[in-house]
């Protein structure tokens, strides 16, 4: 997790916490609502790698998900729409000792803050960044989200979406230097928690797609598969995210290999069923942060240098 | 170090010259060099100007730029150059007309000719090359051109540059320059020696080859000019002791940002705010830090955000179009109290505008331009010197104040290049590690002080200080506020800190007497030039002064007392407003300068302006005749119904 940007004091390892340690206020959250989940999960992961609360920083954008960091006991930057991952990059730019997470909707990461997710992969930034999907803009009241089902109405498309929905997944996938893509659902919570712990545990910059419910505007998107969990494929590998007990549920299993991107970006495409699973994974790529390898100076040194700076321009 | 030139004849100011001397002793000579992009008369001008500045002038140099990176050869529209003002004192301003002109096609000289960029008389050393080609086309553009510009009442000189370039090299694309730097050398008496040195430097990393053989270009003007030129000027020279440094104003600002100690910059690339980060790329380098070129100008704004947040405080660099895109992000660290140093290098607006010119055209949008109440510092450096400094304090400002602090930095300051005395290094201007103490129980990131405003930040790391920052409106804990009553007092806590801030400052200090007829107010690039207008109308015995403001937000005090000394006040500034006379403009509608608008709102007094947007810095002969026309109509008073 540490590199060599910014010098920092050392890292206090040998504490340990508890679930309740990185439990904040109660979620304000509807009940049914997904994001319960997905906080839960979270929570677990952190207890798991000790994550010390305060070098733990959530970033978040704006929708129902963003107040995600509220409802936790570390740092957190609840941002604006869409644009999350910049302030996100600038925190582990500046401060690489810090482990950070990003919470955004589909709305916030694949529509207003597109450029930001594409250009987010490429930088390849070590931290861990989770869209959660539930198809529509829920905060502002149902609006077609660039994930909405083709025919799905809304209050700005009552007649249904007009267009196929995009597959971020495939974009994802599509983006040079990507290093860690996977899709999970928040109904499956042993399978969220594997996938989020391997996002964690990523070097580099993970980006997950969790598939959720509202229980208000689109409880019925996700439903047939929760109902029936034969609507469901999941990706299988020594490598990828196996999670106890699912075996016994989800009959359908795709051997993938996560290093494999043509098969990734082959099984993204779109399907009857929903494919959860780790679909890449590359901890060889360049992280961003890691490029530049700068020197440490005192103040001396500093001094020194900005003598020297001024010579440059002496007459 | 400065070189006295005591061979001067005593031949007395130009205009009395007489013809045989053609020795010329002058305290102000300006000399512009003009060609086709990509000949290199910028960097001839530059090396000019730094021998000049090491000789011990007093210099500005501004530079001519096209918008596009190489329009077509020999266009009216596409001169790319150079001015050098030299003085025999410090040179604030690029000054009014050019008195000496190297052009290297007449196309160029007639595009510098026709936006008034020349005085009458000037000497113009003309390549004539363009006179004898084969094209039939060119040949009867030169023709036309001539005639315009004879009639024009230059004194013009034709040099065979090329034929004399191609004695020495193959190709004179290249080559020009030099030549020209060496004609220069002579008509001003520069030592060559030091244009030499100047030269190695500027070719550094080009081989041997290439440095003798401009050292053989520079020979061959110097040569040419002596024997084929009967004039030069001598420009005496300061006699000085100090050190000093010359740069830009871009180059300023990015030094001063690495003096602050500040370790990270975020931009995207837009003219003419993007050389700063040209330079730190370099620097950071050396010293540890980071220069971020983003996706684009909002995920600049949020890198940089994310970066203080994180407890070392930031920059980002910009200019209008990019401060439009800012403005979200703004507004988000005004609410949540994140430092953010943000730097509008102002060009021509709005939109796309003018892209290379200066302009002073974004204060409003600085001040203003985030919906909600959004108070924020808001500082303007006048000088190159200052634009080094005001990244210092800038920096200091934010974190103390956990403020957005922008500086207003144009396009004249960041291609200007002056000489200015060296700044002394001082390990106080570096920014400290982020502070990673433990919070006390109890703390809270938004604990105002009633008094002050302020309140003291918890950086992630901090043991116990762990909460969520948020756009949304909040309590002292930062709760998001459901409570009507905390927005109020976190609006005026806001406000506060920025208010407290302003009472540290002083009054600004007045140019000229402390009453008058009329005090000019400016802010920003223009110091120089207003300064000179209001010593050249005081000369003639106008009663007024000037007074120059570096803080647009907080205002400075006592501006309202000051005003009152005066009879008018009209301020000077490069951004649009309605002449008076103009149909429709009324009292009450009339567009005033930016800064007009602020003081009249703050003052309440009757705060004239003069502005223009002729898309280059201020002339101080404008402003003088400004100066005169203003108090021309205090003395024939409208007529009654007169809505003037």
């Amino acid at each position: 997790m540490s590199c060599s940007l910014f010098q920092i004091a050392e890292l206090d390892e040998d504490r340990h916490f508890e679930l309740s340690d990185y439990q904040g206020p109660v979620a304000r959250w509807c009940s049914g609502c997904g994001d319960h989940s997905v906080l839960t999960s979270v929570q677990r992961v952190l207890a798991e790698a000790d994550a010390i609360p305060e070098r733990t920083v959530f970033v978040s954008g704006i929708g129902c998900s963003s107040r995600f960091p509220h409802y936790l006991r570390t740092y957190g930057f609840h941002g604006i729409h869409g644009r999350a991952l910049p302030l996100a990059t600038g925190v582990k730019l500046s401060r690489p000792d810090l482990d950070v997470w990003v919470v955004m909707g589909d709305g916030d990461c694949i529509s207003i803050g597109a450029g930001h997710w594409i250009h987010a992969v490429r930088y390849n930034v070590d931290m861990t960044a989770l869209m959660l999907d539930n198809n529509i803009y829920g905060l502002t009241k149902k609006q077609t989200s660039p994930t909405t089902p083709q025919g799905y109405s809304s209050n700005t498309q009552p007649y249904g979406s007009w267009l196929p929905p995009m597959n971020p997944l495939e974009a994802t996938l599509g983006v040079t230097n990507a290093s860690f893509v996977a899709q999970t659902a928040e109904w499956l919570p042993a399978h969220l928690f594997s996938t989020l712990r391997a996002a964690h545990e990523h070097r580099g910059f993970s980006w997950v797609r969790i598939l959720q419910r509202c229980p208000h505007f689109t409880a019925d998107i996700f439903g047939d598969a929760v109902k029936d969990p034969s609507r469901v494929e999941l990706l299988v590998h020594d490598d990828g995210i196996t999670a106890p007990g699912l075996d016994r549920i989800i009959e359908h299993r795709t051997a993938h290999d996560p290093s494999d991107i043509d098969a990734a970006r082959r099984l993204a495409e779109e399907s009857d069923r929903l494919r959860l699973g780790l679909f890449f994974r590359d901890e060889s790529r360049p992280r961003y942060e890691e490029t530049r390898h700068l020197p440490h100076l005192t103040v001396d040194d500093k001094l020194a240098a900005l003598e020297k700076e001024l010579d440059r321009h002496a007459v | 170090m400065a070189m006295k030139l005591d061979t001067v004849d005593p031949a007395g100011p130009r205009d009395d010259a007489p013809d045989a001397a053609r020795r010329i002793r002058t305290t102000d000579h300006s000399v512009e060099i003009v060609s086709d992009s990509g000949e290199g008369a910028q960097k001839c001008g530059q090396i000019f100007g730094a021998v000049s500045a090491k000789m011990g002038n007093g210099v500005w140099t501004v530079e001519i730029i096209p918008a596009e990176v190489e329009p077509p050869p020999r266009s009216i529209a596409g001169a790319s150059g150079i001015r050098i003002r030299l003085g025999d004192r410090p040179v604030t301003n690029w000054g009014d007309e050019t008195d000496l002109v190297v052009a290297f096609n007449e196309q160029v000289l007639l595009g510098r000719h026709r936006l008034g960029g020349l005085r009458k008389g000037a000497l113009v050393l003309l390549e004539d090359m363009w006179a004898s080609h084969p094209d039939d086309t060119i040949r009867a553009q030169w023709e036309e051109a001539l005639e315009e510009l004879t009639g024009a009442g230059y004194e013009i000189v034709l040099v065979p540059m090329e034929k004399q370039c191609l004695t020495v090299v193959d190709s004179a694309r290249r080559g020009k320059n030099m030549f020209v730097l060496g004609m220069l050398c002579r008509i001003f008496s520069r030592d060559i020696d030091r244009a030499k040195d100047q030269i190695a430097g500027v070719f550094e990393k080009k081989s041997e080859e290439i440095v003798r053989r401009n050292f053989e270009l520079l020979d061959l003007g110097y040569a040419w000019a002596a024997e084929n030129l009967d004039v030069q000027f001598d420009v005496p020279v300061m006699d000085t002791d100090r050190d000093m440094v010359v740069m830009n104003g871009n180059e300023a600002i990015a030094l001063g940002a690495v003096a602050s100690g500040m370790e990270m910059a975020a931009m995207y690339p837009i003219t003419p705010a993007t050389s700063v980060s040209h330079s730190l790329g370099e620097m950071f380098q050396r010293f540890g830090g980071v220069l971020h070129q983003a996706e684009d100008e909002i995920a600049a704004a949020g890198v940089a955000i994310g970066a203080s947040y994180a407890g070392r405080c930031a920059f980002t660099i910009t200019s209008g179009p990019g401060l439009a895109l800012k403005t979200e992000f703004l507004g988000l660290a005004v609410m949540t109290e994140t430092p953010l140093v943000l730097v509008d290098v102002q060009r021509g607006g709005p939109s796309t505008g003018l892209p290379t010119k200066v302009e002073q055209s974004d204060l409003l949008a600085a001040l203003w331009g985030q919906p909600g109440d959004a108070p924020k510092i808001v500082m303007a450096p006048a000088t190159i010197e200052e634009c080094f400094h005001v990244m210092i304090t800038a920096r200091r400002l934010a974190e103390l104040f956990r403020a957005v602090v922008i500086v207003l930095s144009d396009a004249n300051l960041a291609t200007g290049v002056a000489p200015f005395p060296r700044p002394i290094a001082d390990s106080s201007w570096f920014a400290g590690p982020p502070d990673q103490s433990p919070v006390a129980d109890g703390g809270r990131p938004y604990d105002w002080d009633d008094r002050t405003g302020r309140s003291d930040r918890f950086v992630p790391g901090r043991p116990g200080g762990m909460h969520t920052v948020t756009g949304l409106a909040h309590d002292e804990g930062s709760k998001v506020a459901y409570d009507s009553a905390i927005n109020q007092r976190a609006s005026a806590m806001r406000a506060r800190k920025i208010a407290s801030f302003g009472s540290t400052l002083e009054p600004p200090p007045i140019h000229g007497d402390d009453a008058g007829d009329l005090l000019l107010v400016g802010w920003g690039s223009t110091r120089g030039a207003i300064e000179e207008a209001v010593d050249r109308a005081r000369a003639d015995g106008l009663a007024v002064s000037s007074t120059h403001l570096h803080f647009l937000s907080p205002l400075q005090p006592g501006l309202a007392e000051i005003f009152a000394r005066f009879r008018r006040v009209m301020t000077v500034e490069i951004n649009y407003s309605d002449d008076p006379a103009a149909p429709f403009v009324t009292d009450e509608n009339r567009r005033r300068g930016q800064l007009a608008t602020v003081l009249r709102s703050a003052t309440l007094v009757d705060v004239d302006c003069w502005t223009r947007v002729l898309g280059e810095p201020l002339r101080p002969g404008a402003i003088e005749r400004a100066i005169h026309e203003r108090l021309d109509r205090d003395a024939t008073p409208a007529e009654p119904g007169d809505d003037r």
